[in-house]
């Protein structure tokens, strides 16, 4: 069975990605073997591509192929307003339903003592340098409600005060890992009923 | 009208049951027989019902029988008035506590919504003497009775001041860092003060307004802290340097105390004689059911362990004659029939015995 080493080599990796298990990841092999000239290929070759230039913008944390991503890049983006979420899939989120024309800064992480996770880990001292380099006015929080969200937000809050406005997305609507499973109608609303903490 | 009671409870290789089934009614249920057979197992069960780690305290491994350790499962069926809901709680391979309400996934916290329980178990004997610990813990019990979202403000102030005890040990001196978890804490803290407070005027109103064989046990709260968010954050700030010296937070709501006095002796429930302090917590239970019922609309379900055992033949005949009048189903255990005997038809009897380390539960039909 030595000769199909390499494709259950393949089934394996796949069926460890987020939201498949072994019996997707069986199907989309053989799927994609069938069509190699179609889908294996050309997937192999954007992989290859991903793998050399992905990386975290060195201004937001959010996740491209630049040092700086487009969002940072573009001058329309440069509204005075930055939204501070956790992760790249929030802002993805949030993007999604193109309900802010602002940027973003993004955490990677919550401040957590026990984690030994502290500002610097999670680039509060690069959203503070922000505020002055672009001009900013508005800092919206959309952090989670657990407490390790909201020591973090209040963190944020505490040490941009007087400098900026401090907002926080509408109270009661599930943010952060879960910004991922709102619809955008919800995001949206939740951005507009946005208070000033 | 029924109030709230369990009414069907199985059991699944918990402790010393491997399979075990109750049906009730919402009569008090009076558990029998000897020593080691599994009757407070089976109310450590019925406390699992309400949040917490029960009655016991225990992890959920140790719940798992023995010596297969397999895992658990408890299944009950909880009746309030109309509403019916079923309860499934289990732990596989040692795994934290899962639980179903309904067939759905559910937090603790919504099963406290649902189910209110409150017990008395031997060991509260020395509560009185012993530290502030266990009688913060009867305190917040008897809370939560009445405001299930204590439960939730409690997580909130413990993992915020676990936080907070990191960086005190770590001497870190981040002054915005304390202020964001001060400033949780602070919250969460009020909420529970105030919670403490309006459950302790509950209380004692009730002991006050029934006629009861039990005495009045008068009870205050030993704290100095500020009771109102602002007043407390700034108390968590002057603290700091106090903290990082000890290396935790010496002040705050986790640090309250419960004092209780007899009242018609004016004496110190911890210099009262030991059948006296066990009064006094019966006294307090009661009056806590007593009020839930007013409050909720139902009283709780009691777990009074061993309870009957330390009571003359009179007292144990006007505790049984008020928990029937308050309609609580109230699960007793006790070494033989003739404890309940004061009860007769008004309660339901179980025997529990136990044969190669295995007990059974079988309904008798006494009274
Ligand atoms: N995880 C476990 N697996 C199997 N047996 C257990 C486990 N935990 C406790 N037991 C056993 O359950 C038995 C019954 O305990 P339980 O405390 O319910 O007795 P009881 O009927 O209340 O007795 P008593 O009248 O002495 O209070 C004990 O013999 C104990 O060893
Ligand atoms: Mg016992
Ligand atoms: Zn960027």
């Amino acid at each position: 069975m030595s000769s199909t080493r390499d494709i259950d080599k393949l089934i394996e990796m796949m069926a460890r990605l987020p939201g498949l298990g072994p019996r997707s990841a069986r199907r989309a092999v053989l799927q994609m073997i069938r069509k190699r000239g179609q889908l294996l290929a050309p997937l192999a070759d954007q992989m290859a591509k991903v793998a050399a230039s992905a990386r975290e913008c060195l201004n937001c944390g959010n996740i491209g192929t630049e040092d700086v991503c487009d969002i940072c890049r573009s001058e329309k983006r440069a509204t005075g307003e930055i939204c501070v979420v956790q992760d790249v899939s929030d802002l993805w989120a949030m993007e999604r339903g193109g309900a802010f024309s602002g940027r973003y800064h993004v955490l990677g992480g919550t401040l957590s003592a026990l984690d030994d996770i502290g500002p610097e880990d999670i680039r509060i001292p690069q959203l503070v340098a922000r505020i002055n380099n672009e001009g900013v006015t508005e800092i919206i929080l959309a952090l989670n409600a657990t407490v390790d969200g909201q020591t973090t937000a209040h963190y944020i809050a505490d040490q941009l005060e007087g400098r900026v406005r401090i907002t926080s997305l509408a109270q009661g609507v599930p943010i952060g890992g879960e910004l991922d499973y709102l619809d955008d109608g919800t995001i949206s609303a939740a951005l507009k009923a946005r208070r000033s903490i | 009208m029924k109030g709230l009671f369990l009414s069907h409870l199985r059991m699944s290789h918990f402790r010393s049951h491997r399979r075990a089934e109750l049906f009730c009614d919402g009569r008090p249920v009076a558990l029998y027989g000897s020593n080691g057979a599994g009757k407070t197992n089976i109310l450590e069960a019925v406390s699992l019902f309400s949040p917490g780690r029960g009655m016991r305290r225990a992890s959920a491994e140790e719940m798992a029988r023995r010596p297969e350790s397999l895992g658990w499962k408890l299944v009950g069926a909880i009746e309030h008035g109309a509403d019916r809901h079923e309860a499934e709680i289990w732990s596989e391979n040692g795994a934290a506590r899962q639980l179903k309400l309904n067939d759905k996934a559910a937090t603790q916290l919504a099963l406290g919504q649902i189910a209110r329980v409150l017990w008395l178990v031997p060991s509260m004997d020395r509560l009185w003497i012993e530290g502030a610990e266990g009688r913060r813990r009867f305190l917040d019990r008897m809370v939560m009775s009445f405001f299930p979202a204590h439960a939730e403000a409690s997580l909130i102030y413990e993992k915020a001041m676990r936080e907070r005890n990191r960086l005190l040990k770590d001497q870190k001196r981040d002054a915005y860092w304390y202020g964001a978890l001060e400033a949780q804490m602070a919250q969460a803290g009020a909420q529970i003060m105030e919670h403490r407070r309006l459950a302790l005027a509950l209380v004692s109103a009730a002991q006050r307004e029934a006629e009861t064989a039990f005495p009045v046990a008068d009870l205050e709260l030993v704290e100095s802290e500020p009771i109102e968010a602002e007043g407390l954050a700034q108390a968590f700030a002057d603290s700091r340097g106090r903290d990082l010296m000890a290396g935790r937070t010496l002040i705050g709501p986790h640090r309250t105390d419960l004092e209780g006095v007899y009242a018609a002796k004016s004496v110190p429930a911890k210099d009262c004689s030991t059948g006296e302090q066990k009064a006094l917590l019966i006294s307090l239970i009661l009056a806590n059911a007593r009020a839930l019922a007013q409050d909720f609309g139902a009283p709780p379900i009691l777990l009074l362990d061993e309870v009957s055992a330390h009571l003359d033949a009179n007292r144990r005949a006007a505790l049984y004659d008020e928990v029937c009048a308050l309609g609580a189903q109230a699960w007793m255990t006790g070494t033989g029939p003739e404890l309940f005997e004061e009860f007769k038809e008004r309660a339901q009897y179980f025997e529990v015995s136990e044969e190669v380390g295995i007990s059974r539960v079988e309904e008798r039909f006494l009274g």
